[in-house]
Order: structure tokens, then C-alpha cells, then sequence
């Protein structure tokens, strides 16, 4: 089982400087600044690595897209997890805060930045603190500060909380919150590569996504790309919540089964209850049917079998379960987390909330599964941003795939009216 | 009358050390969180205090924290616990439902109210990103994963 991410995850003391180091932490600084910044920037091309936040851009391509010779450069770690079903980020930040400030010491010294910020959920408050702890270890060990390792590079890393409020998970609304401003999307272009945080070139990445940069500078680019399938490099942490047996997040190779996730690693299903559905990328992608659970996870097959591996948030749903409910408590979230911006999304999915409701209470109407459609025809892609996008998800994909779930409930109706 | 306590204007030196000193505004959130953290919510008050501070209008401080979920404005202090109960989809999954009723009735409050002796406030609250621990509830700053009534019974009973 190959285990990059979460090789030495349940070490005692692991978010100590020192046991850290014991476990080979920091090692790749020495090997980083032996080489030009360039180089970094060409090693994680080459391995492949692709943003773990949710929308898998390839991660060297986005460091070399920063606006040339343009100074100061920011980096923003994306620390506000709020996707539903994903947690693997808690993890990494409470046992291992070490390894997200080796790898953005790392991106900082490919990208040319001097300051970084640390963006954390308003609910992660503890695990700020715990970051603050190891910044300072870092900076008294001259990890950080000034002339790092005699390197003549300069950087500070700081911590910064939101308050709740999903949105600032995308990330031109996260500069938006970090400039003390409401978090509403931005209008891209301009990308935050050219004009980002204090509108300078800024790179925003994902916890999990910064975490592997060790790896790959002290292993190799090759080494790394020889992991998962053709398209899809390397390991994912993917959240297994829901009805399994163990649910916990686990570091999975890209392209094994969704079946070996479910019924290996997080021990099959509650009760040995049938699998009646799973969503493989956490709240914002369509879910799948039990006949899709050999689907291999990784980003190109979860795509062609219609969903995304998102942000590796793998919810399993037994038969017990009646999909419009799922749906429901998923728009509701929309709902609640629409920032309001932009009229198809903050309309749209109060809209189907309402007749979800309907539907769930036993109000509903046969035109209403139409409607729902209908109206996540007028969402999809005309949104402002992503989130639009994601609330159609459920919605769409629960009817595509389970509307005897909605025909039960409609004609549950119609039989207690008769 | 608002003030920030001694401890929190040691804070503040160093936040505000953490911005360039032209974006001084990036400081909004954390000031706005002490607040809350030390007063129990923002009032008017404390507003036009971080406006003074940021340069900024009060106006413009209500607009950005009135977007935020975690600041509660006015007057009215939350309790000294807050708990927050995730109810989304992983811990609804796992009978959050259930729970957050049965914490309810424990305390005799409505969700969202605070209890008489000013000690619990009760919350429904989306993913807290503990999913894999769910159901789930978050007391102050502490995470509690796996709860079931009993559980929910040792946590709150032992709070003084």
C-alpha cells in the first residue's frame, strides 16, 4: 500500500518539530535550494500532481502561470474545508502541520513568494492555534524568517481565520475574505495568478495538494508519476463517510476501484446493508448507483461514469435510504451557503428547496420532478461560480438515477389524497 | 461602553503585523473574531471601534460581518458554550436528526436559542468537516465525533 500522505499520520507527537524530523521532515529544503526556482516548478509538472481542492488543475502549470517579473507574489493555502464529506484536511492540519509549511516553503521558493497565508475555516479554530505552534517552531529553527538555511530566501507564513461561510472555499472569494471584504466570487479573468490577493500574482492551493510537494522534491517527479493510472498521478485522500463499517479518511491509489474503497478499506457496508448509491467527490457532484461501484477512482473515470473526484469526499448511502432526502439536505446547504451574487443560484436553489420540501412532505406534484429539471437546466453553467454548478449536482443526478425514489414519494401522495 | 481587553490589544499588534501596512482592511475577520470571542457577540459598539482602528466605515464593518455566519450581532450575548450541531449530509447519514432534538429537549430550547441561566446556545450548523466521525457536534472550540445521547449527556453535564 503505497502511503505518501499518510506514511507516519498516527505517529505520536507527529506536529512536533522534532518528531517530524525524525521522520525525514524539512529534508527537502537542502535538496530545493540546490536547484533554480524553475526547476521545482518543472519537477511538479512532471509528476503529474493535480490540485486536491476540488477542481484537479494540474499544479505545476498553475505555479508557472504567475504574471512574469511581477513582485510581490502571495501564496494562499486553501484551509477552509467546507465541502461536505471531506475532512482529510482536518487530518493533515491536526497531526501534521509540519509537512503543509515544508510544502509551502517549497511552492514559495519555486514561485518566487515572500509571504504566505494560511487560510482556515472560522470552525477550525483549534487547529489554528496548533499551526501557530508550529510556525513558531519552524522559525526558530530557521525554517522561515529571513535567509532561510543560508539560502538567501526570505518567507513568512501566517495564519488567517474566516468566520463560516462556505463560499470562501473558492478561491477568489477566499482573497475576497482575506481582504477583509465579504467573501463574494470574483470575476476571472483576471486569474489570482495575475492579479490575486492585493491584486499581485498570488498562488492559491489546496492543503492536500501543498502536502505532496515534499514528497515529490525528495523522491523525484518520476517517482511520484509511476503512482496511479496514466492521467491521474499518485494518492488521494479520500474522506469515506456514510454507511461503512470504518468510515475514516484513507490514502488511496488513483485508479483503484471504488468497490475496493468501500468494501476493503472501510470494511463494507453498516449492517451488511445493500449499496444503494455513492457520491465520489463530496456534496458537489452528481452521485452514482451501486452498478458503477467498479468504477476505478480517479479523476477521468469518475468523469466518464458521470460524476468527479472533487474533493475526494466518497459518501456511501445504503437502501435505506430515500435519495430526495439526500437531495433535500444537500439544497438546503446550498441554499443557506448561496452568497447571493448572482440571481440563478440564489433564486435557483431556493426554488428547489421549496418543492424538494414539497415532495419530502408529501405535497408534491407529478409536474414537479419536470420542474426541478427545469430549472437545473437554468442553472447549470450560467452561474456566476461554481456553487451554482454544485447545487444542480444532487438534484440532477438523483432523478437521473433514482426517479423511483421521487415517483415513490409523489405517488405516496396521490394514494393518501385518493 | 466597548474596549478590547489587554490581552486582545496584544493580539491586535500582532495581527496587524501579519498585512501589509497599505491592506490593513485584511485584519476585519480577526478583529471582528475577538470581538466575538471576548464580548460573546459584535455590537454596534465594538463595530465602530474596528472601523476606527481599519480606517473603514461602521457601515461598511456591519456589511462584511453581517456576511459571515459565526458573529453574532446586536446586543445579545451568546451562552458561555455554543454548541454546534452538524446536520449535514454525513452526520444526518448517521442520525444527527435524532440527536440535535434530543440535545434540544435536554436543555428545553428551541434550536438557536440560549438557555435561561445564559450557559448553552444551540445551533444547527453545516459540515463542520468532521465527516468520518459523524454524528458530530462542536462545543466552544472542541470537537466531540461519534456522539449518541449518552455521550451527549457526559459532555454537557460535565461543563460547569
Amino acid at each position: 500500500m503505497t502511503q505518501i500522505l499518510f506514511k507516519d499520520i498516527n505517529k505520536k507527537d507527529l506536529h512536533t518539530l522534532a518528531v517530524y524530523e525524525e521522520t525525514g521532515g524539512y529534508k527537502s529544503l537542502k535538496k530545493a535550494f540546490a536547484k533554480e526556482p524553475d526547476e521545482i516548478i518543472e519537477m511538479v509538472k512532471a509528476s503529474g500532481l493535480r490540485g486536491r481542492g476540488g477542481a484537479g488543475f494540474p499544479c505545476g502549470l498553475k505555479w508557472s502561470f504567475l504574471a512574469k517579473d511581477v513582485f510581490p507574489r502571495y501564496l494562499c493555502c486553501n484551509a477552509d474545508e467546507s465541502e461536505p464529506g471531506t475532512c482529510k484536511d482536518r487530518e493533515l492540519l491536526l497531526k501534521n502541520p509540519h509537512l503543509l509549511i515544508e510544502g509551502m516553503i517549497l511552492c514559495s521558493y519555486a514561485c518566487r513568494i515572500e509571504t504566505g497565508y494560511i487560510y482556515l475555516r472560522g470552525e477550525f479554530y483549534d487547529l489554528c492555534e496548533i499551526m501557530e505552534k508550529a510556525l513558531e517552531e519552524a522559525y526558530a529553527k530557521g525554517y522561515l524568517g529571513k535567509n532561510i538555511l543560508g539560502s538567501g530566501f526570505d518567507l513568512d507564513i501566517h495564519t488567517h481565520l474566516g468566520a463560516g461561510a462556505y463560499i470562501c472555499g473558492e478561491e477568489s472569494a477566499l482573497l475576497n475574505s482575506l481582504e477583509g471584504m465579504r467573501g463574494e466570487p470574483r470575476m476571472k479573468p483576471p486569474f489570482p495568478a495575475v492579479q490575486g490577493l492585493y491584486a499581485k500574482p498570488t498562488v492559491i492551493n489546496n492543503v492536500e495538494t501543498l502536502c505532496v510537494v515534499p514528497y515529490i522534491v525528495n523522491e523525484g517527479a518520476e517517482k511520484y508519476a509511476a503512482i496511479g493510472t496514466e492521467k491521474s498521478k499518485g494518492t488521494k485522500l479520500v474522506s469515506v463517510s456514510g454507511h461503512v463499517k470504518k468510515p475514516a479518511n484513507y490514502e488511496v491509489v488513483l485508479g483503484t476501484p471504488v468497490r475496493e474503497i468501500i468494501y476493503d478499506m472501510a470494511g463494507g457496508m453498516r449492517d451488511d446493508n445493500q449499496l444503494k448509491a455513492f457520491i465520489p467527490g463530496g456534496s458537489s457532484v452528481p452521485m452514482l448507483r451501486a452498478d458503477q461501484v467498479d468504477t476505478p477512482y480517479d479523476y477521468e473515470s469518475l468523469q466518464a461514469a458521470g460524476s468527479m473526484l472533487g474533493s475526494g469526499a466518497l459518501i456511501v448511502l445504503d437502501h435505506t435510504v430515500n435519495v430526495v432526502e439526500t437531495s433535500l439536505r444537500l439544497v438546503s446547504f446550498y441554499m443557506h451557503e448561496s452568497c447571493g451574487k448572482c440571481t440563478p443560484c440564489r433564486e435557483g436553489t431556493r426554488w428547489m428547496w421549496q418543492i424538494l420540501h414539497q415532495i419530502q412532505t408529501g405535497k408534491g406534484e407529478a409536474a414537479h420532478v419536470e420542474e426541478l429539471l427545469d430549472i437545473c437546466d437554468n442553472m447549470s453553467f450560467k452561474c456566476f461560480c461554481p456553487l451554482g454548478d454544485a447545487a444542480v449536482a444532487p438534484v440532477a443526478s438523483s432523478i437521473q438515477n433514482f426517479r423511483a425514489d421521487y415517483e415513490e414519494l409523489l405517488q405516496r401522495m396521490t394514494a393518501n389524497t385518493v | 461602553m466597548f474596549a478590547f481587553s489587554e490581552q486582545a490589544e496584544k493580539e491586535i499588534e500582532k495581527i496587524l503585523n501579519k498585512y501589509p501596512e497599505k491592506h490593513k482592511q485584511s485584519a476585519l475577520l480577526p478583529l471582528l473574531t475577538l470581538t466575538q470571542r471576548q464580548e460573546g457577540h459584535v455590537s454596534p459598539d465594538a463595530m465602530r471601534e474596528i472601523a476606527r482602528r481599519l480606517d473603514v466605515s461602521p457601515a461598511y464593518v456591519q456589511s462584511v460581518a453581517s456576511f459571515y455566519t459565526m458573529y453574532t450581532l446586536g446586543d445579545t450575548p451568546v451562552g458561555k458554550y455554543t454548541i454546534l450541531f452538524c446536520i449535514n449530509i454525513s452526520c444526518q447519514l448517521n442520525g444527527c436528526d435524532e440527536l440535535l432534538d434530543y440535545t434540544a429537549k435536554k436543555l428545553n430550547i428551541q434550536v438557536g436559542e440560549t438557555t435561561a441561566d445564559k450557559k448553552f446556545t444551540l445551533r444547527r450548523e453545516e459540515c463542520l468537516a468532521a465527516c468520518t466521525g459523524g454524528p458530530m457536534m462542536r462545543v466552544n472550540d472542541t470537537y466531540h465525533e461519534n456522539i449518541t445521547p449518552a455521550r451527549i449527556d457526559q459532555i454537557l453535564d460535565s461543563l460547569k
